[in-house]
């Protein structure tokens, strides 16, 4: 086939909002951009349990360790399935890992603040795992087959996440003045973080306009938080929290809340290696991985005599 | 005496039975260094929720596939065989049960 017919053919694939799958034929720049987008996202879900990872020993229940552990694994999961995604185009999941612990690839600027009381569990459930859903439910339809298949298994998930914080949240709220006062301190904290996770507005996006044309993202950055504030603001007064921004209020000409912008400057050092944790969360990754290397070794030498003995 | 160690395990299809009577399907993938760890880790990452009774694992470079094209001429023979389905025999509306 020549190069123009696969391109058409590849282009009608994508007109029709079919699934292009491993094997096709796909532009390199096609390629490459759902490279960088599914390893970073794969990359968020492994960085992202570290945050709340910090508070299993510290549950005050069982209920609620039992939870979060159920919780944290699902994140592994998560990552685990994206990182297959990734590997259908040809990088392997050492190559990712790498990439992930040299810097060279990004994770969610979400993960760089730190969980400084146990509200935050409830917090980043509600909040976090609520903004991700808000991202990931339109990507169960995005043009590469692996990747909605990916973000299908995990949508299924993120639900418990999000009520479970919730819950947790609420039950805080019926209690004393001082629990009330701690989910406050916690929303006032992640909720301007909460709304960066959707990215730079879109006049600051140059990728958002061809990974829209290619069906690997389906709506905007500023269209997502939109959607994310209208449907956080009733579950805000329910549970009877404010939310810290003074701009926040419904417009009925728009038929959706007006709310002020996020600070972009503090975005952009975050997203540079600037933010609270940045440093602690590789470091705990890089240690993760190194001090787990004798026993993917063990493992490999096990199998391979194993393999001997059956041969013998 | 020393082994040759594979650095990166291999990877490893993974297949499930949702239930009693259906066939086993796809879910995805992973890496083990050996079999029954395939089976093992893919209970704990594929079917924490009672997505399966039964789960196969195997090796991604033990599968044989058609072509690298997704859709090609391997499959034309099906295409102009349309006297394989039943809606291409005519049968009178009147005849009962068919
Ligand atoms: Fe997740
Ligand atoms: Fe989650």
């Amino acid at each position: 086939m020549t190069d123009e017919a696969r391109v058409a053919e590849f282009e009608a694939t994508i007109a029709r909002h079919d699934r292009i799958e491993p094997r096709d034929w796909m532009p390199e720049a096609y390629r490459a951009t759902v490279v960088r987008q599914v390893a970073q996202h794969a990359h968020s879900e492994v960085i992202g349990m570290q945050p709340e990872g910090a508070w299993i020993t510290r549950a005050p229940s069982l209920r609620r360790k039992a939870t979060l552990l159920a919780k944290v694994q699902d994140e592994a999961g998560h990552g685990l399935y994206l990182y297959s995604a990734c590997e259908t185009l040809g990088v392997s999941r050492a190559q990712l890992t790498e990439k992930l612990i040299e810097g060279r690839q990004k994770y969610s600027s979400i993960f760089n603040y730190p969980t400084l009381s146990f509200a935050d569990v409830g917090t980043i459930g509600w909040l976090v795992d609520g903004a991700a859903i808000c991202n990931q439910v339109p990507l169960c339809r995005t043009s590469y087959g692996p990747y909605g298949r990916a973000m299908i298994r995990i949508c299924k998930e993120e639900s418990f996440h999000q009520r479970q914080g919730f819950e947790l949240l609420l039950t805080m709220m019926r209690g004393t003045d001082e629990q009330r006062a701690m989910v406050q301190e916690s929303v006032d904290r992640f909720w301007w973080p909460a709304l960066m996770m959707f990215g730079p507005p879109d006049a600051e996006s140059p990728n958002t306009a061809q990974s829209m044309a290619w069906g690997i993202k389906r709506d905007t950055n500023d269209e997502l938080r939109q959607k994310f504030v209208d449907m956080t603001v009733p579950q805000a007064e329910r549970l009877g929290v404010t939310l810290p921004d003074p701009d926040l209020r419904w417009n009925a000409e728009r038929g959706h809340h007006d709310f002020g912008q996020p600070d972009w400057d503090e975005f952009a050092t975050v997203v540079r290696g600037g933010g609270p944790c940045n440093a602690q969360r590789i470091d705990h990754r890089r240690r993760a991985h190194e001090d787990g290397a004798w026993v993917r070794t063990a493992a490999s030498a096990f199998a391979a005599r194993q393999r001997e003995e059956v041969a013998s | 005496m020393t082994h040759p160690v594979d650095p990166e395990w291999p990877l490893y299809e993974i297949f499930v039975r949702g239930r009693r009577g259906l066939n086993h399907v796809h879910v995805g993938s992973l890496h083990a260094a050996d079999d029954e760890m395939a089976v093992r880790n893919a209970r704990d990452v594929y079917t924490r929720r009672n997505e399966g009774v039964s789960i196969w694992a195997v090796r991604a470079d033990a599968i044989a596939a058609s072509s690298p094209d997704e859709k090609d001429p391997f499959f034309a023979p099906a295409a102009d065989k349309v006297y394989r389905h039943p809606t291409f025999h005519r049968v009178p509306d009147d005849v009962p049960h068919m």
